[in-house]
């Protein structure tokens, strides 16, 4: 029998990602084991006593071999059971499931929300770049998107918040009372044109929809701004490159107008290299947002990890690597399907 | 006094008690001959001074970690306890602004039998959340939970003298200690100690029931905390504020943030480097307070070089404290004289004569060890203090100046606690401090002691400290207790280089009292002490 393409690809990388995901967890298990001291130490710190330590190892199981730790805990992921966190104690279960959820929510979200301005942003920015190509509008938007890449995106995230306290304190720093008072205050009127974005995106279960986007205003504001250069600059590249062949000379000269032939001709074949390229930015903001949420106080899963290997929190950290390899591997997954889907060639083998 | 002028005088003092609106109140002002902004002014000074009911703080903590939980087997930095011990629940006693001792859930306490045994009787009628009155029993359990062999608590070794603990009758708690300690409810202070209700013998935390001026309400691990009014509160009148929220703020320059744009009241542990940019801000305030936090330099006094007590004395000499006070923590630490002991503590003595840099004396003293020149390792990393790393740097520069050659080695900041200290012949070391004298020398000094950082042990300091703790005169324990700092100071292996300064900064919506000096945040207990001054 021969398998569609789409499903044979689907088939073969779900197989290849379950041993990467397999491999990940023996990768970040030995390294948390190497890494010096753990969870009991770590948690009772300077007090701790011998005893006390003891005692707390005990109870969480750490005073088993590594290898039958690993293996009870692969064999209960197996069953689809995260286990419980270290932080756990009798009569008071943490459940790794109910510590990641939340997070993962709240990291989805940013995403998703990201995703939805950046993506078209960087789409639109693209093609209309490749359009009128070498012009200044091209060069602005090169020049400003290859700005915002290059800074790190603390920094990015640092100068947004900046600019939001800027708003009350400006008019009263002594920059403010050096300039002429035209420029002062048109900087002031400017300033206050920008809506007062909480600098604080610490939100909670009971934070309600639209409360949640206003408070992830400024972590999206920052992502979008250090991922829009890749995504515009491969549009823009993979576009320019169709529109060298034979066939978009055809089309011109048959009289279409340019944006059609853009849209119409070269976009459906310079899509594969978009798509890997936006799926790799999308994977981005899921596993690589940890320094924006640390700056803006977002609780996502990217702090949860951080947090985790800090206090040897094993299992807790075990789970987000879980989480951000199957990420990778099903964004990668869905770039190629769709890279498939959209060339016939791949779609129809001879 | 026209009758306008009068007028006002009253309503001066009726803003206290939140009975006047400011809007009400300027018109007052008017009509009694003063200009708006006169008035507004003496409006906000007045509110300020005067505790009032109401408003919703947000209070940003400089910790919080997702492990953390309301277990007071832990509470390790100030969003637990903060939160956790200081709002929501209460100990036996607890200490004030003056850093005395005050009765909190007991009413009053006695010793007898030399110190040794101590009696506390529970305030009357005090319940917990769900309405259950607070018994002895309640306090056994809740004791008891720090003690004994599988006990998981940090706070176990400062109960390790308590030999029983037993209810007699419903409202009175009898501790029986190995050894007479006059300080034994300053120890009941510490935020570990927290009444929890004892179900089938045990305490009960994890329902979080406790006494305290709040109530639990939804509480996300490492994100934030948000507690509402006990309005059975046993204390008349508090709490002031009717909601709280602690909200986790490790990043130092997004808590400045925070607090700048006014979205939390309150910050922990201001970032030092902007304080002054901070402080141009009209609306912000700044306190600062002498903690009894000290950062140390333990050398292991078992070890060569250390083990010969003019070596120790040279290094003592060879350090600059005040410029390390300076560069490193920008001016915001007192300088200490190697005892660690800080002012704001009965019976503090600073011993003669003050330590400092001084390379002749540095030389003299290792001349007199029998060395022309020392070389020697320091173990450093931020874990131990912020700033440790380049205070070793500044060490360095000095002690090369009088022959001692200084290695810095920059440890792991991971496990710290666990690789370096007490294993490192010289290290650097933090100590959050304690409320007495007694209770720090035994904890970090005594030689029995497992945290011992310098395994120092002196025979007369020993001696003394046994005595001065079971000692109820209290100028025979002020002679005692100044003999120790000097020999501390004289002897140990310990440096003690700064005390540090607890620097918070708040909107100047916040009103409070003195602040406590005990640990940060108003002694742990800013939800119960502090208020909104305008809504």
């Amino acid at each position: 029998m021969r398998l569609n393409p789409v499903a044979k690809t689907v088939l073969q990388r779900l197989g290849l990602g379950l041993i990467t995901l397999f491999v990940v967890s023996i990768i970040i298990f030995s390294a948390i084991a190497m890494l010096p001291g753990d969870f009991a130490k770590a948690t009772l710190g300077q007090s701790a006593t011998p005893e006390t330590v003891a005692a707390l190892q005990h109870e969480i199981g750490l005073d088993r071999p590594p290898v039958e730790r690993y293996f009870s805990w692969i064999g209960k992921m197996a069953k689809g059971d995260f286990g419980s966190s270290f932080a756990s104690r009798t009569g008071y279960r943490r459940t790794v499931a109910e510590i990641i959820a939340p997070r993962l929510y709240n990291t989805m979200f940013l995403a998703v929300m990201t995703a939805l301005i950046a993506v078209p942003l960087a789409l639109g920015l693209g093609i209309v770049a490749a359009l009128y190509r070498n012009s200044w509008f091209d060069r602005v938007v090169n020049t400003v998107t290859l700005t915002t890449i290059s800074f790190p995106e603390f920094f990015v995230a640092y100068m947004l918040a900046f600019l939001i306290i800027s708003r009350d304190t400006f008019a009263g720093t002594e920059f403010a009372q050096s300039l002429p008072v035209w420029l002062a205050i048109s900087i002031n009127w400017t300033l206050n044109v920008v809506p007062k974005f909480p600098t604080l995106a610490n939100i909670n279960d009971q934070t309600p929809f639209w409360d949640h986007v206003w408070r992830a205003a400024l972590p999206s504001a920052t992502l979008t701004l250090v991922i829009v250069a890749h995504m515009m600059r491969m549009t823009r590249a993979a576009i320019l490159n169709m529109l060298s062949s034979p066939y978009i000379d055809m089309a011109r000269l048959k009289g279409m107008r340019p944006m059609v032939v853009v849209l119409r001709h070269a976009l459906p074949n310079a899509w594969a290299p978009i798509v890997t390229v936006v799926a790799f930015n999308l994977a981005y903001l899921i596993v690589g947002v940890v320094v924006v949420e640390v700056v803006f106080v977002y609780p996502g899963v990217g702090q949860l990890m951080v947090d985790a290997v800090r206090s040897r929190d094993v299992p807790v950290v075990q789970a987000c690597a879980l989480v951000f390899a199957a990420t990778y591997v099903l964004l990668n997954l869905i770039a190629d399907i769709i890279s498939i889907a959209t060339n016939p060639r791949l779609l129809h083998p001879r | 006094m026209s009758e306008s002028e009068y007028k006002f005088r009253v309503a001066q003092s009726l803003i206290g008690r939140g009975k006047v609106s400011r809007r009400d109140f300027i018109h007052l002002g008017l009509a009694a001959g003063l200009t708006v902004a006169a008035s507004d002014q003496i409006f906000v000074t007045v509110a300020r001074a005067q505790p009032q009911q109401g408003g919703f703080a947000k209070l940003g903590m400089a910790h919080g970690a997702t492990t953390d939980s309301i277990d007071p087997a832990g509470y390790p930095d100030t969003f637990t306890q903060t939160a956790f011990s200081g709002a929501m629940s209460n100990g036996l006693t607890e200490v004030d602004a003056k850093g005395g001792i005050q009765p909190d859930l007991a009413e009053s306490f006695e010793s007898s039998n030399g110190a040794k045994t101590w009696v506390f009787k529970l305030r009357k009628g005090v319940t917990f959340h769900n309405g259950k009155k607070v018994t002895a029993e309640d306090v056994v359990s809740s004791m008891r939970y720090h003690m004994g062999v599988d006990t998981k608590s940090a706070a176990k070794s400062l109960l390790e003298s308590v030999s029983d603990i037993k209810a007699d009758g419903p409202e009175t708690v009898v501790f029986t200690l190995n050894s007479g300690n006059a300080d034994f409810p300053y120890i009941m202070s510490d935020y570990h100690f927290v009444i929890m209700p004892s179900v089938d013998g045990k305490a009960d935390w994890a329902s979080g029931t406790r006494t305290g001026a709040f109530v639990l309400e939804n509480f996300q691990p490492g994100v934030s905390a948000k507690l509402k009014r006990n309005p059975n509160y046993f204390k008349n009148g508090k709490p002031y504020l009717d909601e709280v929220e602690f909200i986790a703020i490790t990043d130092l320059a997004a808590r400045m943030a925070a607090l700048s744009t006014g979205e939390v009241d309150y910050i922990g542990r201001a970032d030092l480097k902007t304080l002054g940019m901070l402080k141009r801000n009209p609306k912000i305030e700044i306190i600062e307070v002498t903690g009894y936090g000290h950062y140390t330099l333990p050398m292991n006094v078992t070890i060569a070089p250390f083990d010969n007590p003019d070596v120790r004395m040279a290094m003592k000499w060879a350090i600059d404290r005040q410029e390390i006070a300076d560069k490193i923590f920008l001016g915001h630490a007192t300088v200490a004289n190697d005892s660690p002991i800080a002012p704001a503590i009965k019976f503090y003595k600073n011993p003669e004569p003050q330590h400092r840099f001084d390379p002749e004396k540095a030389r003299h003293y290792l001349k007199k060890a029998g060395m022309e020149k020392l070389k020697v390792d320091l173990s450093v990393a931020d874990a131990a203090f912020a700033g440790a790393v380049d205070a070793g740097a500044l060490i360095r520069e000095t002690a090369a100046q009088c022959g001692i050659d200084v290695n810095v080695v920059r440890e792991a900041e991971d496990a710290y606690w666990d690789n370096v200290w007490l294993k490192k012949p010289w290290c650097a070391s933090y100590w959050s401090g304690r409320a007495t004298a007694d209770w720090m020398f035994t904890q970090a000094f005594a030689a029995e002691s497992s945290w011992n950082e310098s395994f120092w042990k002196n025979p007369r300091f020993n001696e003394l400290l046994v005595q001065a703790r079971a000692e109820t005169d209290e100028a025979k324990r002020a002679a005692m207790y100044g003999e120790m700092q000097q020999l501390a100071h004289d002897d140990s292996g310990s440096i003690v280089l700064v005390f540090n300064n607890f620097v918070s900064a708040q909107s100047k919506k916040l009103g409070h009292g003195d602040v406590a000096p005990n640990w940060e945040n108003d002694g742990l207990k800013m939800a119960e002490r502090w208020w909104m001054a305008e809504a």
